[in-house]
Parts: C-alpha cells; structure tokens; sequence
C-alpha cells in the first residue's frame, strides 16, 4: 500500500492523483492537467483576453512568483483559522455522534435536527460569526468552519456506529459479550471509516468556510481578503494565484486525511480496492 | 469435552439421558398481538434432546423455522412457550457461562482483525491472558490447518478459508455445544464437501456436540448421528433419522451403500405429504418471517 506523492499539487487533477498507485495510472491524468493549462494558455493567447477577463498561467505564475512573501503568510493565516475549526468541529461532531448513536433518546430528539441543520447554508451566518467572535479575529472563521464540518462528522459516526452487522452483534452475543466490549471491538472500528469519509469532505468544508467568511471581513493578511480586494482592483492575476494556494490548501488536507485513512484503518482501504 | 465417556448409540429417536441440549413444547410465534404484521406461527411443539457428542442435523424447507429454533437454543432469541434446557440450566444460564460456540452462515469475521486476531475474540472476551490467548488461538488455527495464515486479514482468504477460521474461533472457548447455522450454505459444491471432511475430522477429535442447520441433505447424512426433519407451516420435527454410519467417516463413505439408502430416507421424510410445500406459500412464509424478525423480540 504506497502511497502516491504528488510533487505539486496543483490543480484538480492532482487529488485523483493520489487514489492511484501504478506510475502507468498517475501519467494520463497528469498529461490531461498539463494540456488543459497549455490549451488554456493558448486560447488567452490566440483571443487576446484580456487580463480581467482571464489571466493566462504564465501570467498567474508570475503573479504568483512576485508576491510570494504576501501569499504565504496570507496562507498561513487562514490554515490556521481552518486547521482550528477542522479540529473544533471534528472533535465535537465525534463527541456528539457517540452520545447521539448511544442514547437512543438522544438520537431520537438530536439526529433529524441534526441532519435538518446539515442542509442549512451555515455560511451565511459568517457575518453574525464575525460579529460574536471578533471580525479580526481568527477564532470567528474557526467557528465557521467547525461548525461547517460538525454536522457531516457527527452523521457519519452515529452511521458507522450504529450501522453493524446484525450478525456481529449476534456473535457478541452468543459470547455474552459487554456492552463496553461491543463498542470497542465491533462498533468503533466499524465506525472509523464512516468517520474519515466524513472527514474527507471537512476538510473541503472546513476550507471553504474559512476563506468565504473571509471575504465578508478579515485582516488583509489573511487569503480570502486577499482575494477580494485584488480583485476588486481588477488585478485578477494576484486572484488566481491565491486561489492557487487556496486549492493547495484544500487538496493537501484532503490528501493527509486519505494517507491518514490507510494507516489508521488499513482494511478499509484494502477491502475498497479490492472490490 | 471429555466429561461422558458412554457412548451413545444411535437409535433412540427421543435422544439419550445424559443429554446437552434439551427442548420441550417450544414453540415461536411472532407477530400477532402487536398488529404489527401477519402473525407467524414459526415453530409448534417441538420436542428434541441432543446427547453429548452427537451431530444432530436440523433439514426442511425454507420457512420450516430450523434457523428459528437454533437461535432459540442459542438463546438468542427466546421462544413463546416451551424450554430450552443446555447442560441442565436454562438456555440464558447457559450463554452467559459461554457455553456456546456459534457458526453462522457468513464467516462474520472482522477485518480490521488479523486472522489470528479473529479466534482470540472470544478468549479476550472471557478475559484469558494474552499469552494464553495466543497459544489457544494457534491451536485452533492448527486444528483447522490455517496456521499458516495466522496474520492475514479475512479478506485475504477464500470463503471456505473464512468459514475455517469462524469455526476455529467457535471452537476457542472449548464449547459445550456448537450451534451451526447454514455454515457452507455459500460456498460451492466442491469447497463444501471438503468442508463435511474437515468439519467431520475436527468434530471426531473434539467430540463436541454439534446442531447443525442444513438444506444439504448429503451434508446432513454424512456428518449427523441423526438428522431431525422439520416440516413447515408451522414448523416441527415430523421425523427423527438415525444415521447408523460408522462413526468414523471419509471420502467412501460417500459410496457406501447405506450412505444412498439413508440419503433417499431423508429426501423421502422431506417429501412426506405434511412437509410438501407448493414454492409460493413457502414464499409468502418466508417474507412474512423475515419481516417478524426485523420487528421481533430479538434483543
């Protein structure tokens, strides 16, 4: 089970890298990224685009090469918000979904809420965020981002814990099994790789939110203010380049929770590739 | 299992005295009262000993209830009358001093188990030492000649390997009795015969007592010392078949003589005008049984 390194994770492309293993499965779509930014970069040539209409990559690249001091730190900034709001909220909605997938009171009042509240566009409260928790502050888009991310980790535990095979609770049973024995052996490895699938879109959510809270309010160090304002100065060049930090930053965490996925529960990953 | 040493000759239709497993008037309804559903008369009256170190086969139609009534002996569920009696206590008594061993028809192991892994479950269960643990559990895999696959994953292995491996964990806390449900109903017909041979070594070297549900009926002659047919709707023993093989079986056991007469005595007990069921209704039954037992009493 190696895990596929992608040098430079650019692109869309470079998070379907990673599910392959064989150099012979990463080479087409490696070509197919490398031809879509080479036809991009021709068709801004060969239309005249103008650069607020569409920057070309070579362009982005410089872009992206004479404000680079600016870009890291802006990045570093806003990973933090995201890092703290992935671990906020993944650690509540874990938390939440054991009590939830424990008490059957509980899931019978908390789950339809919770699923209810799963659909609700949580990122239009980002400026009432700002307000309660400090429009420079990084802890309001933390909060945004964990509470992005609660509601599909704690669905997803209460699933895989709940979700076990009849016949294993059977098993148990006929072994007089405990309670407390159940959940360690056959409920919670059950419920791991529902968890890190949840975990997979978090860290999608948890970028998301951070940078769109950004754009509403937040210091100009961070990258979704960034963002904003170059583009509100027509420098749609600088734009880019920050959203391609902002992509580094979304493939890179969904990347980690995948390697994460395969050493913490191999068979998982195993059992999908094999069937 | 070495407590009795008298033999039980087979013969006896109502079962020895000395006997591991006794039922009397245990019926299972399901359904019914609670207006959810049809209600399902899934077992009438059955009355059945087992004796220490026998292999008694439970074969009928589908919907005949001979799953039902080995989860009633099991004590996984419980029935509507009647009682369940393992090593002279009540069936619960009885599984809560572990006095089962249970195969089902999926292996049912755990993946993120090593093989070996798998059989300590129920020795950790138990709260055996690990040390303990480990050489018990490479004495099960020995017996069912998986010792070289100790620190696979199940997935790695062959369904008939799974089923070995669930069979050497059944076996790991020495069981009283060992309750099999359908345990190579999905394997193929080669890998399953190989399995009669394995399951027939390791029993004869075990001497446990064994209740097995099978719609095989070569399966249910070459390992049983009787096979009780059940008839359907509602369910009960309507014959009890000794099989007066010698207790020793192989590959010719399968040509013997006697293996056909008893085979054909079987398919005819199954045939029997109270057994016959038109494929439909047995349908129907079926439905309407899988659907109680969503509902069911179970835990």
């Amino acid at each position: 089970m190696t895990i596929a390194t992608v040098a430079e994770p650019s692109g869309r492309a470079a998070a379907r890298l990673f599910a392959v293993r064989q150099a012979s499965d990463v080479a087409p779509p490696l070509v197919a990224f490398l031809g879509a930014v080479a036809v991009w970069e021709v068709v801004v040539r060969a239309f005249g685009l103008k650069q607020f209409i569409l920057p070309g990559p070579l362009a982005i690249a410089a872009a992206w090469q004479a404000n680079l001091p600016v870009l890291v730190s802006a990045t570093a900034y806003t990973l933090g918000e995201i890092l703290g709001g992935l671990l906020m909220g993944v650690v509540a909605g874990v938390l939440a979904g054991g009590v939830t997938a424990r008490f059957a009171r509980v899931r019978g009042s908390l789950l339809p809420f919770a699923i209810a509240a799963n659909s609700v566009p949580i990122i239009a409260f980002a400026p009432i965020f700002n307000n309660w928790f400090g429009v420079d502050s990084q802890v309001s888009k933390a909060m945004i981002a964990a509470v992005l991310v609660f509601f599909p980790v704690m669905i997803s535990t209460v699933r895989g814990l709940l979700a076990v095979d009849p016949a294993a609770l059977e098993l148990m049973r006929s072994y007089a099994a405990p309670e407390r024995k159940v959940l360690r052996s056959v409920r919670v490895p059950n419920a791991v790789p529902f968890v890190f699938t949840s975990l997979r879109v978090a860290t999608t959510l948890a970028t998301i939110g951070a940078i769109v809270a950004e754009y509403f309010a937040a210091p100009r160090g961070s990258l979704g203010q960034y963002i904003a304002t170059q583009s509100a100065f027509l420098a749609f060049d600088r734009s880019w380049a920050a959203i391609v930090f902002a992509a580094a930053i979304g493939i890179g965490l969904y990347l980690l929770v995948v390697g994460l996925e395969r050493v913490v529960s191999p068979w998982a990953a195993a059992r999908g590739g094999a069937t | 299992m070495t407590a009795s040493s008298t033999p039980w000759s087979p013969g006896s239709p109502g079962g020895p005295d000395d006997a591991v497993v006794r039922l009397s008037g245990v019926s299972m309804v399901f359904g019914g009262d609670s207006g959810a559903g049809r209600r399902v008369e899934a077992l009438r009256d059955i009355d059945l000993s087992v004796g220490r170190a026998e292999f008694v086969s439970l074969i009928g139609p589908s919907g005949c209830g001979k799953s039902t009534l080995l989860r009633i002996v099991g004590d996984l569920i419980a029935p509507s009358a009647g009682t369940v009696t393992v090593n002279d206590k009540p069936a619960r008594r009885a599984r809560l001093d572990r006095d089962y061993g249970m195969v089902f028809q999926a292996p049912v192991l755990f993946d993120w188990r090593t093989v070996q892994k798998n059989v300590e479950l129920p020795l950790e269960i138990t709260g055996v030492p690990s040390r303990q643990r480990e050489a018990r559990a490479r004495e099960m895999l020995e017996l069912v000649e998986l010792s070289d696959f100790a620190t696979q994953r199940p997935w790695q292995l062959s369904g008939g390997m799974q089923q070995r491996v669930a069979i050497a964990r059944a076996l790991a806390l020495d069981p009283s009795i060992l309750l099999m449900d359908e345990p190579f109903g999905a394997l193929d017909e080669m890998t399953r015969e190989r399995m009669n041979l394995e399951l027939h070594r390791i029993w004869a070297r075990t001497r446990t007592t064994v209740i097995f549900v099978t719609h095989s009926i070569p399966e249910a002659v070459f390992l049983s010392t009787r096979v009780a047919v059940m008839s359907a709707r509602p369910g009960r023993i309507s014959k009890i078949i000794p099989i007066d093989l010698p207790r020793d079986r192989n590959v010719e056991t399968r040509e013997m003589e006697r293996y056909f007469q008893l085979v054909t005595q079987v398919r005819e007990a199954l045939r029997a005008p109270d057994s016959d069921t038109s494929p439909e209704t047995s349908e129907r039954q079926d439905a309407a049984l899988a659907r109680a037992r969503a509902e069911g009493p179970g835990q």
